[in-house]
């Protein structure tokens, strides 16, 4: 019964959005204010509405009805209660759901905001996210209903169906369900998803605020100062999300990596890329009037790319491990994006007279330059991504041939990019909004480039002597240098004008200039993650051996002995769980001992296995153990791979850093006491929100 | 008919054992690999050269972290030819003739494959010369506005500047 | 301060920009389209003509004394193609039903059974073969052309061709008995 009202209010909450569509683009031909007022009632009642409905489901979820087929197949008995509620985007059917939920609530959230003065954008940012809402939802009622029901055909196959089709027999309630597929059932793997999720969605309001404008043909920048904290809200959940999927590979996936440039990272990624190009952009318009162009063009890059990744994750199109199964919304989706990409496009083509710049570029190293040479590091490297993903496809129709693009490709062709990058944090911070000379741009930076170099001398005669990787810390040392000396001189100007003591002038500097000093936070964090990354693709090293009780592996400065393998099921309720493969392991650094580790190979009722590495976590790099159970190991004789993973924490470090630094910078800022970096023409549009 | 051992006989003889020693030693040089039996292969020589395969089974899984059973046949495989002595291009090239090129990471540059090599530099290069060329002539043409006697101020950064007046006030 | 300038009239996109970024976005619908089609597809449809197929043979296997076989000699005749694995459990539980089978049918040469080995290492494939006393024409899918051709989404997957190489019947996953695939051939030998 709950299934079929849950179902029956996801079919309202489709008819409502299309109404709220209807309503709104009604209510502005109409110039009238009550109908556009009764679109935004009905948009805001779609959150309750899905919420309704997504409430019903985790009821059934945790309930164990396994007579919905949704719940049959991404839960099962023996699973705690949290990891039944988090099944809900477990699977295709139901993330569908928690998509709309997710989107709806932004867009309420949106549409709550005070509207005085941007009357004319509202009906138009309604229609934007209503669309997208409705599309999800539609998906959801058409196509992969969370709420079905199986039923047998004639032929005795399952076909899932709300109601009764014709012909068929109801399917005899199954004793037990098939199970989250274990991989997903690590909490990196439980916050994932929704933080990547909530990234996606809260892109689509800047987007629909982008697409205002240009219908309404309002283009200043009014768009862009609206949507400025929501894109850091989508840009802080997107990486996020991604730092998240990364440490769940780490975990669980046991192959001693955290990004294997699958084609579904890669898609995650790619928004990533222009949403970070758009954060930079966005301010040159803010402070010069200029780039209107271009900021539109990656605003609905950022969006296509959101919708595009998911598309392909979830349709089939690409083959991937990630992927979901294969489905019917393919061709729904494929519809949704045509649309969405003409549309924008043939927007953008129709207004581009009217958004010319209004001022102009002075010098080719001002800080705009600048920003515009990152612009195209990133698009650079989106070019790339989008090719070694979609080029496999091309090659497939065109010669029948499959073909693998895989991590070496892309990191021969990104890593000078990410290096280009690099230089630019280094040196973009320092030039002058509309004007820089090479003197005084180089006046303001030889200091940090020759402690670099001191630094990278150093590292050559005691650390490393590969290019590449000194090539690298030289740069993150740069950057790094660069910017704590920005922090450092400005803290120095406020103890002394504020007589304020060191830590509180930091805090109050930070505090009044949130974006920038957040904007500084987030480039040291990058260089940390900088040093994590290169750490682990220029000097990864691993070794693989059997070892018999008692004997050791010696790689690098470590050695590891093997002393015991327990083999045991692992019982929950009464019921075999997994059966676990536990090995332990001591581990001893130039002959003194360490820690025990316990490498892991759980495999699950139905035959799916989960490799758990040992780890043994530093500041100087990781100690990454696998059981390479596959090739058979019993208490007498195991084989074991190791990895030595050095600097990769520096990496997670920095992931935390950078949402701080996030957070700071989209703080709401209260009245600034230097004044900030607004100019005149920022002042005489007013503050932004 | 017998064999008589004339002076012409053998000469030839000679040249045909020659030829035969030559033809040996030229063979032991080819296929010295071959010959010298690589008893057993460690797991890390087989695992450099499964860490480059992509076995079909499980898309974009390196083989040598691969759990299937079908990747383990296929490091099984690479021992094997590693104890027989076989190289690492004779064994990859083995791979690719057996599964399609889709076993490596890389597509070689050949036919329609070498577009993927060649492609994004062009568009990299494309998008570099159309900012260059923006950038030009926005500056040229600010400073054809500077010449006409518009002059603009460069806009200061307005907060960078408080900055250093502050510190030099200070000192 | 800044003043706001209009160096140029105001200009829309120039035509042959627009002809490319229009030409662009539909060749990547189109892109997208046939690959989705593609996906959407799965296995070659009964109904279906299969046009080309030529297998070349593990030695010992072969097809009347060639190491080849290929479908458009074989015209006249029912072909069962099927797709396993050594490394594959469920074709562990058809192999010898698949071969009861094929000694039924070898006798008056209107059947032909051709295995069709999916990435798999030729000793190892070699091995069950031999586990299962197989003794149809059997190799194995070099470059994964066959499989791709057939789109088959794992193995076992057997594919029954009529004696116009027209498919008639798909079955995924294993057989259970011989009868199982005596009811998909019989009506065909009619």
């Amino acid at each position: 019964m709950l299934a079929e009202i849950g179902y029956g209010i996801l079919v309202v909450a489709f008819f409502v959005a299309l109404y709220s569509v209807g309503a709104a683009i009604y209510g502005d031909r109409k110039k009238s204010a009550a109908i556009v007022e009764s679109a935004r009632r009905a948009m805001l009642l779609l959150w309750p509405l899905i919420t309704l409905s997504a409430a019903c489901l985790i009821y059934l979820l945790v309930t164990n009805h396994f007579e919905v087929s949704f719940v049959y197949e991404v839960t099962s008995r023996s699973m705690p209660t949290y990891l039944k509620i988090t099944a809900w985007w477990g699977g295709q059917a139901g993330s569908l759901v928690f998509w709309s939920w997710l989107m709806s609530a932004f867009a309420s959230l949106v549409t709550l905001r005070k509207w005085d003065r941007d009357r004319e954008f509202l009906p138009w940012v309604i229609v934007v996210t209503s669309i997208t809402t409705a599309f999800f939802i539609g998906l959801a009622v058409f196509y992969e209903n969370p709420f079905a029901f199986m039923w047998f055909d004639k032929a005795g196959q399952v076909v899932k169906a709300m109601f009764q089709p014709i012909g068929t027999t109801p399917v005899p309630l199954p004793a037990d369900g098939n199970g989250l597929n274990p991989l997903l059932r690590h909490p990196g793997m439980i916050i994932h998803p929704p933080m990547l999720y909530l990234g996606f969605v809260s892109f689509v309001i800047p987007y629909a605020f982008a697409m205002a404008a240009l219908i309404t043909g309002r283009t200043d920048d009014r768009w862009i100062r609206i949507t400025r904290r929501w894109t850091l809200v989508a840009w802080l959940f997107l990486s996020a999300g991604l730092v998240l999927g990364s440490r769940w590979a780490y975990d669980v996936l046991g192959w001693g990596g955290f990004w294997g440039w699958d084609p579904v990272e890669i898609a995650a990624l790619m928004p990533w890329l222009t949403g970070t190009a758009f954060l930079h952009s966005v301010m040159i318009q803010e402070k010069r009037g200029m780039l209107k162009h271009w900021n539109m063009i990656l605003i609905i890059l950022t969006y296509a790319l959101v919708i595009f990744g998911t598309f392909l994750t979830r349709s089939g199109v690409l083959s991937s491990v990630h992927a979901f199964a294969q489905s019917a919304i393919g061709p729904a989706f494929f519809a949704f994006i045509g649309i969405t990409f003409i549309t924008s496009i043939a927007l953008v083509i129709y207004r581009w007279p009217e958004l010319r710049g209004e001022t102009e570029m002075k010098s080719m190293l001002s800080r705009e330059a600048l920003f515009l040479l990152n612009n195209l590091l990133f698009m650079s490297i989106l070019v790339v991504c989008f090719w070694g993903v979609i080029f496999p496809l091309i090659s497939e129709l065109v010669t029948g041939q499959k073909i693998t693009v895989g991590p070496p490709f892309y990191l021969r062709a990104t890593g000078p990019l990410f290096a280009g990058l690099m230089f630019l944090m280094g040196i973009a911070p320092l030039s002058a909004w509309g004007h820089s000379t090479l003197t005084t741009l180089g006046r303001a930076l030889w200091k940090s480039a020759v402690a670099a170099l001191v630094i990278t001398v150093i590292l050559f005669f005691t650390y490393t002597k590969n290019a590449i990787a000194l090539t690298g810390f030289f740069l993150i040392a740069f950057v790094l240098l660069v910017t704590l000396v920005e922090f450092w001189r400005a803290t120095l100007a406020r103890m002394k004008s504020q007589n304020e003591n060191f830590l509180l002038a930091l805090w109050t500097l930070v505090g009044r200039n949130r974006r920038r000093y957040g904007g500084y936070v987030i480039h040291v964090s990058m260089m940390l993650m900088a040093i994590g990354i290169l750490g682990i693709n220029v000097f990864q090293i691993d070794t693989q051996q059997s070892l018999s009780q008692g004997q050791s592996i010696s790689i690098g400065d470590y050695t590891l002995t093997f002393n015991d393998l327990k083999q045991f099921p692992n019982m929950v309720n009464g019921q075999e769980e997994r059966y676990v493969n536990r090995a332990e392991i001591s581990l001893s650094e130039n002959g003194k001992f360490l820690t025990v580790l316990y490498p892991r190979y759980d495999v699950y009722p139905d035959g799916q296995p989960m490799t758990i590495p040992g780890l043994y976590s530093t500041l100087k790099g990781d100690v990454y153990v696998i059981l390479v159970n596959w090739e058979g190991s019993s208490a007498n004789l195991a084989p074991f791979k190791v990895f030595i993973n050095p600097l990769i924490n520096w990496l997670w470090i920095g992931s935390i850093l950078f949402i701080f630094g996030i957070l700071i910078a989209a703080w709401p800022e209260r009245e600034a006491e230097l004044v900030t970096a607004r100019s005149q023409r920022a002042h005489q549009t007013s503050a932004a929100d | 008919m017998e064999f008589k051992l004339s002076n012409k006989n053998l000469r030839i003889t000679f040249f045909v054992l020659l030829a035969i020693a030559l033809a040996f030693f030229i063979a032991s040089q080819i296929y010295r690999p071959a010959l010298a039996q690589n008893p057993t292969p460690t797991d890390d020589e087989v695992n450099r050269i499964a860490h480059q395969l992509y076995c079909p089974v499980c898309e974009n899984t390196p083989l040598d972290v691969c759990p299937t059973e079908a990747c383990r046949q296929w490091r099984d495989l690479i021992r094997q030819q590693l104890s027989q002595g076989w190289t690492e291009d004779q064994i990859k090239q083995y791979f690719i003739d057996q599964y399609g090129v889709r076993v490596v990471g890389e597509p070689p540059a050949t036919g329609l494959n070498w577009l993927i090599y060649v492609l994004p530099p062009l568009i990299i290069l494309a998008g570099a010369f159309i900012l260059f060329r923006a950038l030009r002539a926005w500056t040229k043409s600010s400073k054809a506005s500077a010449a006409t006697g518009s002059e603009i101020e460069a806009p200061k950064d307005e907060y960078v500047a408080r900055l250093e007046e502050e510190l030099k006030k200070r000192k | 301060m800044n003043e706001i300038k209009e160096t140029a009239p105001r200009r829309g996109v120039p035509i042959w920009a627009q002809i490319i970024v229009w030409t662009l976005l539909v060749a990547l619908l189109v892109l997208v389209a046939v690959g989705l089609n593609r996906a959407q597809q799965g296995q070659v449809q009964k109904g279906d003509k299969i046009n080309q197929l030529t297998l070349t043979l593990f030695s010992g296997y072969e097809y009347n004394g060639a190491n080849q076989v290929k479908l458009s000699d074989l015209s006249g005749k029912v072909v069962v193609v099927n797709f396993w694995a050594s490394w594959c459990k469920p074709c562990e539980q058809e192999a010898a039903d698949l071969e009861k089978a094929w000694e039924l049918y070898k006798g008056d040469g209107k059947v032909v059974f051709i295995g069709v080995d999916y990435v798999d290492t030729e000793p190892e494939a070699r091995a069950y073969l031999k586990k299962f006393g197989i003794t149809f024409s059997n190799g194995p899918d070099l470059g994964t052309k066959i499989s791709q051709m057939f789109r088959i989404k794992g193995v076992p997957e057997t594919y029954f061709i009529d004696q116009n190489g027209v498919l008639q019947y798909v079955q995924i996953g294993p057989f259970t008995s011989v009868a199982d695939i005596q009811s998909i051939i019989d009506p065909l030998l009619k």
